[in-house]
């Protein structure tokens, strides 16, 4: 072939060929949809409130039970079906977190218990702990010298 | 320079091989595509009685093998070669089957252009005179594949609207220097090509030049013009894929958009079955090959094609390294009668 | 009034996600490590404790809520126990979430098997 293009013409070209994703409308499924998730957690949360708990039981609460909900939805198969119309309003909540949780977990289980689904539920849920423990570390540590 | 070859990438079989059965397995998804009827077996369930999408795949390949051959009349113990490749690491899927299947194995890796790839090398080993009968055969699973390339099923992500869907399907050819075609009569083999495409999503992208230069070379280094054949057809370049490959043709000077198909157009619907591009993977061009287009060349509804698998090189540690994506596309010529052949 | 402001709260967090997934290279596992970073140290400088008080569930159920929860519990700690606090504080605050997850991960796992994609 006579035709040479480099790596950022044919980029370029390409970008005309490739269908662009619909963001308005996943926007607004994703608004609805993170919305909707979002009023659950605010129904846990206020259901806790009234049996009297305290502000940190009522948080716990409410992530523990999303939690589950993310989990058990994606054990019955259900959550990639609404990750797939709801895109990030479902990836976001914390059930989202779940789903990536639980869904290697599951599909890594013919690999075994240890290595399979004792490693592999950290695909992406490592990454979230590493970053967002390490940087609660630090914040707390310029919390100490400066505010301490 | 060698007396079969035409050019730096083209031979003329002297004694053109032919494909004297076929057979296909695909999964259910593959089956109530607009393709169904052409398939020999649909799986109702693509677990197939196994307890692994791995274990599920390597059977599809065994059995589109063992059936292939029961088709062509020969006996296991006929077949001097099997050529089988697959897309998951280290062709777990062909050197497990050939371990029960017990034939004379070499197992190739061209991602999704092996069905091409094996047909070339089986080709190449009868017209040399060393194999009378040859198995070519390579599978993917749409389960398996997305496991090892992109998310577990279960997660609840969006794939973009160019993205591709894996086929689950296994095709094979068994391949015989005595036949009454149709015959394997040119074969053009690909360089690896890359234009720097890094998007995994984006197959048809990355691979469309790569079939566009083996494309233009076989019609280069044989003199024949597009419209000699009755169906140029690539693997699994896709919707994307396929209008970049006429684009860039173009500009080569070969204008094939009338005679251009590509399986993974073909294979499903992709408005209903929501498969974005179209479909992916060795088995798009291996059940679209010994399905649908074999088929119709026995009927004589195709009496000419050039089939072009079509395959991305990459693996999921290249892709984490931000490794572009180096493609190949191989190009057999599949013609029902033989012309011009001495 | 406590729904409205959750809904729309969390629903502009998840549409902010929705439009790095589709205009940048950024995949889903990238929005979630950022969004969760981003949250923590939205809370280090006084600004998400703002959004959850308006929010609610809204602003603690998306991710950046996580990185919120261990910012705030890292910060309340060190004021309590000193330096030890920074390492102590942000698990102890998220621990339901985080124990909840690994073990409800395990349970699926054993209980579901994967379905393929229709």
């Amino acid at each position: 072939m006579k035709t040479k293009m480099s790596a950022k013409e044919y980029e370029q070209y390409i970008k005309s060929k490739v269908p662009k994703p619909n963001t308005l409308k996943n926007c607004i499924m994703a608004f609805i949809a993170g919305g909707l998730i979002c009023d659950v957690g605010q129904f846990v949360s206020n259901v806790s409130k009234s049996y009297g708990y305290n502000q940190e039981a009522v948080s716990a609460i409410t992530a523990t039970t999303m939690v589950f909900i993310g989990a058990f939805l994606t054990g019955l198969g259900l959550y990639d079906r609404i990750g797939k119309y709801a895109g990030a309003g479902s990836i976001v909540p914390i059930t989202g977190f779940a789903n990536s949780i639980v869904s290697p977990a599951m599909e890594f289980k013919r690999e075994g218990f240890v290595f399979g689904v004792g490693a592999k539920m950290f695909l992406i849920a490592g990454p979230v702990l590493v970053y967002g423990i390490s940087t609660s570390i630090i914040i707390g540590i310029l919390n100490y010298i400066f505010a301490g | 320079m060698a007396s079969k070859r035409l050019g730096k990438q083209t031979i003329k079989l002297a004694v053109p091989p032919s494909i004297i059965s076929a057979y296909t397995i695909v999964g259910p998804k593959e089956g109530e595509g607009p393709l169904a009827e052409y398939f020999d077996s649909i799986l109702k369930d693509d677990y197939f009685g196994e307890d692994s999408w791995e274990k599920a795949e390597s059977k599809m390949l065994r059995e589109a093998v063992k059936n292939a051959i029961k088709l062509s009349g020969k006996n296991d113990s006929d077949i001097d070669y099997l050529l089988a490749g697959d897309l998951l690491n280290q062709i777990i899927s062909s050197s497990f089957a050939a371990r029960e299947l017990q034939i004379p194995f070499l197992g190739l890796y061209g991602a999704c252009s092996t069905m091409a790839e094996s047909l070339s090398v089986g080709s190449m080993l009868i017209d040399g005179g060393y194999a009378d009968t040859i198995v070519c055969v390579t599978s993917s699973h749409f389960s398996s594949a997305e496991r090892q390339y992109r998310f577990p099923l279960e997660q609840g992500v969006q794939r973009p609207p160019y993205a591709q869907w894996t086929v689950t399907g296994s095709g094979a050819s068994v391949l015989s220097a005595a036949g009454k075609g149709p015959y394997i009569t040119y074969i053009t083999t690909g360089k690896v090509i890359d234009f720097g495409i890094k998007d995994g999503n984006n197959m048809g992208a990355a691979m469309a030049p790569a079939a566009a230069d083996t494309i233009s070379a076989h019609l280069k280094e044989t003199g024949r013009s597009p419209g000699y054949y009755d169906l140029i057809v690539t693997g699994d370049l896709a919707t994307v894929g396929r209008e970049i490959t006429i684009d860039l043709l173009k500009k080569e000077g070969y204008y094939i958009e009338p005679v251009y198909n590509d399986c993974g157009i073909m294979i499903f619907d992709g408005k209903k079955q929501d498969t974005h591009s179209g479909g992916s993977g060795c088995g798009c061009s291996a059940s679209v090959l010994n399905g649908y287009l074999y088929k119709e060349m026995q009927k004589g509804n195709l009496n000419k094609i050039l089939f072009i698998a079509t395959g991305a090189l990459l693996s999921p540690i290249s892709a984490w390294q931000g490794e572009s994506i180096p493609s190949i596309a191989h190009a057999i010529a599949i013609e029902r009668t033989i012309q011009g052949v001495s | 009034m406590d729904y409205a402001k959750a809904f729309i709260t969390g629903g502009i967090i998840c549409v902010i996600g929705q439009i790095l997934m589709d205009q940048t290279k950024l995949t889903p596992a990238r929005v979630l490590v950022l969004f969760v970073t981003l949250g923590a140290v939205l809370q280090g400088m006084g600004i998400y404790q703002k959004i959850v008080d308006f929010g609610g569930a809204g602003a603690t159920v998306p991710l950046p809520g996580f990185g919120y929860a261990l910012a705030k519990g890292a910060m309340k700690d060190v004021k309590e126990a000193g330096l030890l606090g920074a390492f102590t504080g942000g698990i102890k605050a998220t621990a339901g979430g985080i124990s909840g997850a690994v073990f409800f991960g395990y349970i699926m796992a054993l209980l579901f098997n994967p379905k393929t994609k229709k």
